[in-house]
């Protein structure tokens, strides 16, 4: 080689090494993101039939503000835009794309409700932008390949049914099973599930009974699977008709092994109204700690929620379960935002969202943490039975993993 | 044979919640010839307002007096000062305006109140009536209510000088002026009676599906749906209608459809008896003269 | 008559062309998310003027068109899901379907009027949702999970995004079926309408086959609606029947009765107000979004119990006469 080509090589290369260090210590943003702030949208049923649910909403941004007058993440304050689909399907595309399209945020954090994510599913993927953290158990958010920019959040409903069907045929293999349902994706959801944790054990449901949630009451439903000769009965209903089905059954007299979805086992918001005595021997699965539990009475994180609330939040209900279900999300939108540091693409929340290793958010049981992998786009998967004893949540047997 | 027993006895009970609705429905089309939509929020408002009388410690039936004179106040005021404005509108505005009144209610008891359930307490003992478990006390007592209230409603309309005046002032305005009845204090005494009964129906919903924004909309359907097949101009068909809807809606659901299905077969067969008799099972017929 | 006095004089054609002029111009100009609300805009009005043909011009109220909305949503959703019917072929098919529906619907609900007639059409739009959930239609329909719609793509490699032609492709329909109801409205047909609706014995009395006319204006109705239905389908690309609860029903009732019954403009009117003023009730207020959104609908009965059209018909109205009662001054 000549002396010439040899000096450009060696200039090369030095300049190179000069300038990589710049290359790896700038900051990149995508829209949504700056020196300043993080812009985080939302979607939130606000109006319309699931409005109980847009505590969830409002619990986060308070956790927002909390964080922002901390100082922010790395430095950015986040901006949170949330916005009201009242749980209509079209509204949620129009937010969806209000939130993408004209506010530019660097992701869509939480969105509520199983048909308002379906319905921006297949946008929020061709636009690259991530659709984080859904808030809705429902199983198909955790598809890595097909739709890499969306990843669910709570213990998916399916896998929280298969954990009571193997119970059942655990514990009361002759049993005849009755089944409450709400008429709708979440209900189907865990009802599928279920089925499929019997397996082939399915002839062991007896009765199966929906109730739509413009129904004033499921009297007439519990009565019905009364008639059936159950003596299990798994309730897949909302608080509301949750605490209207424990109460009647307890009245009419039957007294079934019942199995209560964890959407409804909040103590404040359903077995108080329903009656504590009349809850006795309820069963069901918890990931996060109930604020009405006394095993938590003294727990430090419970006491600093409780803080937060009162500061922030403190219109907000301390019995009610969003409250807690909200506080733990947004920790988690944090914890990915943390480790993004200066490279905030969408393309890297995705990959740090994809990156938990045991991260525990503080309101969730001891032993349940949160991991993902970019073939595991389900953070919490954990989750422990716990029996009603009439005054609080007794967890027994081990944090079960899926 | 007993849980068929069972569900007609649910039925009723449920019945006599979309009766006690359906009256005040019927009350206010007796006063003014408007459905008011907005009638199911007003109730559950006021059932709130009597819930946070209780919380401050006031007796039960004090506080069921006074939300009842509130609720009278409530409406007597709305007339006034809402609808008054848009008596001379065409029809479907004023329908609007109960639709904006509707979702005022809703979304304010929302945002006062939240949306987690609140138990409201019920006067009547909770032990089960003559052993049975088929029905509580508080569902038989809230039926006893119903009818006491109806039977003053008959009683107010039929017997009493201001009750014929009010249904006069409702059937032909101008005549009614003419005799010197004043008109507009006729209307909105009709709108505090109809919220007055509303709320006696949400204290008596409320301790049976639990207090909450949302409590009365599945209600107004059914409510709606008794009133026109007992008859819009009929209370006793109203309360009637009911019955006949909520046990049929339980049969249905339990026997022939299923669960699935029944809201939109409760409906065509109350449609079907509404095409067969227009004016309702009990409903006066009304002959227009050419 | 020349088309120009046909269309309702000079002043009436240059609004006509102005508006015609900004819509076209209107994809270019704005994001296209505002032309997707827009897309939307036309999509409700022409449901609107469906609902308005029945309730304004004929006075049979419906709190129940949200349900031929579903219906002609799902017709285009199913084809184009399960049949690979292209995008523009469902909206006639939907139409056609919802016509029929709707005149079978019309034709048990001549024996009830007023109440009973709103009571029945509720009872349509509440089991809407019920009945596409129910299991045994659910191949179909795909329960509660929905079917969701690829976006059509321009044409002939159009240098157009998919969101301005889908722009251009309702305002194609929205012209046609506008232009279709004026001209139905202002024949034998709309006359027969009005006349059924203001005094049902005299026109009977006069030969007007009142069953005929009102079965037909649901048909007709409904027809608008399903058109509109699958329109929207194909711009939200998803359809669902949580969708389509009475919400949506109640929601037309207020557009028509807000833009002005009986009155063609005022299906536009209607229609902006529906898709805009809840954004914005919901950025005036996060607590209590809907409450503002009544106050809105209440102040609006308020200052125009008419509607929009209305109204601006009033307005005219009083400057045509302030302009009359200038005196003339003869030289």
């Amino acid at each position: 080689m000549s002396a010439r080509k040899l000096l450009i090589a060696a200039a090369a290369i030095v300049g190179v090494a000069f300038a990589a260090p710049y290359a790896l210590a700038q900051k990149k943003y995508d829209p949504g993101a700056s020196d300043k702030e993080i812009k985080v949208g939302n979607i939130m049923p606000y109006s319309g039939p699931a409005s109980a649910y847009a505590a969830i909403g409002k619990a986060e941004a308070a956790y927002f503000r909390k964080i922002n007058d901390e100082g922010g993440v790395n430095g950015r304050k986040i901006n949170f835009i949330s916005v009201d689909d009242g749980y209509s399907p079209p509204k949620a595309v129009e937010m969806a794309r209000k939130l993408v399209e004209q506010d530019e945020v660097l992701l869509v954090f939480n969105p509520l409700g199983t048909p308002s994510n379906s319905a921006i599913h297949k946008y929020m993927n061709a636009k690259k932008v991530p659709q984080l953290f859904v808030a809705t158990g429902a199983s198909k958010w955790n598809d890595p390949k097909g739709f890499p920019w969306t990843m669910g959040w709570q213990p998916n409903y399916q896998t929280e049914a298969v954990i009571y069907a193997k119970h059942i045929l655990q514990t009361k293999p002759n049993a005849k099973i009755a089944v409450l349902f709400q008429n709708d994706d979440y209900g189907k959801d865990y009802l599928k599930g279920f089925k499929d944790g019997l397996g082939d054990k399915v002839k062991m449901i007896v009765a199966e009974v929906s109730y739509e949630t413009s129904d004033p009451t499921v009297d007439s439903q519990i009565v019905q699977l009364q008639g059936s000769g159950a003596d299990v009965f798994f309730n897949i209903t909302t608080p509301k008709f949750a605490a209207q089905a424990v109460r009647k059954a307890y009245d009419i007299g039957w007294k079934p092994v019942q199995y209560l979805n964890n959407v409804s086992a909040s103590i404040g918001s359903v077995l108080v109204p329903a009656g504590l005595e009349k809850s006795m021997g309820l069963i069901t699965t918890q990931y996060l700690k109930d604020p009405l539990d006394n095993a938590w009475k003294n727990d430090a994180a419970m006491n600093d929620w409780k803080a937060f609330m009162a500061k922030y939040y403190p219109d907000g209900d301390l019995k009610d379960g969003s409250n807690v279900y909200g506080y733990t999300a947004a920790q988690g939108l944090v914890q990915v935002l943390k480790q993004c540091g200066d490279l905030l693409t969408r393309e890297n929340v995705m990959k740090q969202a994809a990156s938990l290793k045991d991260f525990s958010p503080s309101l969730a049981l001891p032993g349940v943490k949160v991991n993902t992998s970019p073939t595991d786009f389900a953070p919490f998967q954990q989750m422990q039975m716990a029996r009603f004893d009439g005054k609080e949540w007794v967890r027994y047997g081990d944090v079960m993993t899926r | 044979m007993e849980t068929f027993l069972h569900q007609v006895i649910a039925g009723l009970s449920t019945g006599g919640i979309y009766a006690s609705v359906a009256l005040a429905l019927v009350m206010i089309y007796q006063a003014t010839h408007h459905v008011n939509f907005a009638q199911g929020e007003i109730a559950m408002f006021a059932t709130y307002i009597a819930w946070t009388l209780i919380q401050t410690g006031m007796p039960y039936w004090a506080a069921f007096f006074l939300t009842v004179f509130i609720a009278f106040v409530l409406g007597v005021l709305i007339e006034r000062i809402i609808v008054r404005p848009v008596e001379q509108a065409p029809v479907l505005s004023v329908v609007v305006v109960f639709i904006g009144l509707l979702v005022i209610f809703n979304s304010m008891a929302g945002w006062i109140y939240t949306y987690t359930i609140k138990t409201f307490p019920s006067p009547f003992p909770t032990e089960a009536p003559f052993g049975t478990k088929l029905v509580s006390s508080h569902e038989l007592g809230a039926i006893g209510v119903t009818l006491v209230v109806l039977f003053l409603l008959y009683a107010f309309f039929r017997f009493t000088p201001l009750g014929l005046a009010m249904r006069a002032a409702a059937q032909n305005p101008e005549s009614s002026r003419l005799v010197g009845i004043r008109v507009g204090w006729m209307l909105a005494l009709g709108w505090g009676l109809a919220s007055a009964i509303g709320a006696i129906a949400g204290m008596m919903v409320a301790p049976v599906v639990f207090l909450d924004p949302n409590m009365m909309s599945g209600i107004l359907l059914y409510a709606f749906a008794a009133a026109l097949v007992g008859g819009i101009d009929n209370p006793g068909g109203a309360v009637l209608g009911g019955f006949i809807v909520g046990v049929l809606e339980n049969v249905l659901g339990a026997y022939v459809i299923g669960n699935e299905l029944k809201l939109s077969v409760a409906l065509v067969l109350i449609i079907g008896v509404l095409v067969v008799k227009p004016s309702g099972l009990f409903g006066k017929v009304h002959v227009t003269r050419v | 008559m020349n088309l120009i006095e046909t269309l309702g004089g000079k002043q009436q054609v240059a609004i006509l062309a102005t508006v015609l002029a900004i819509a076209c111009a209107l994809p270019f100009v704005v994001s296209n998310y505002t032309t997707f609300q827009f897309t939307l805009v036309l999509v409700y009005s022409i449901a609107l003027l469906g609902l308005n043909i029945l309730t304004g011009y004929n006075g049979q109220i419906s709190l129940g068109h949200g349900a031929f909305y579903a219906i002609g949503a799902y017709a285009a959703a199913i084809l184009m899901d399960k049949y690979d019917v292209p995008y523009w072929a469902t909206v006639p098919v939907a139409g056609f379907v919802c016509l029929i529906v709707g005149f079978l619907f019309g034709l048990p609900a001549l024996r009830l009027e007023g109440l009973y007639l709103a009571l029945a059409t509720f009872a349509l739009g509440v089991s809407m949702p019920q009945l596409l959930k129910y299991k045994h239609l659910e191949a179909w329909t795909g329960g509660v999970q929905g079917i969701t719609i690829i976006k059509p793509d321009p044409p002939f490699g159009l240098p157009l995004t998919p969101d301005q032609w889908l722009f251009y492709f309702t305002l194609a329909v929205t012209l046609v079926m506008f232009l279709l109801g004026w001209n139905l409205l202002r024949g034998r047909v709309g006359r027969a309408l009005v006349a059924i609706r203001d005094h049902p014995i005299a026109a009977e009395a006069m030969g007007v086959n009142t069953a005929m006319y009102k079965s037909l204006a649901f048909g007709v109705s409904a027809m608008y609606t399903g058109v509109a239905g699958a329109l929207g389908a194909i711009a939200v690309q998803f359809v669902a029947p949580d969708s389509f609860n009475i919400f949506v029903s109640i929601t037309f009732l207020v557009g028509v009765v807000i833009g002005g019954l009986a009155s063609i403009p005022g299906a536009i009117f209607g229609a902006i107000f529906i898709q805009f003023v809840p954004n914005v009730a919901d950025q005036i207020s996060k607590a209590a979004p809907w409450a503002i959104y009544g106050v809105f609908l209440i102040g609006f009965m308020y200052a125009m119990p008419t509607g929009v059209s209305g109204a601006l018909r009033m307005a005219r109205a009083k400057l045509k006469r302030k302009a009359s009662t200038v005196p003339q001054r003869s030289g």
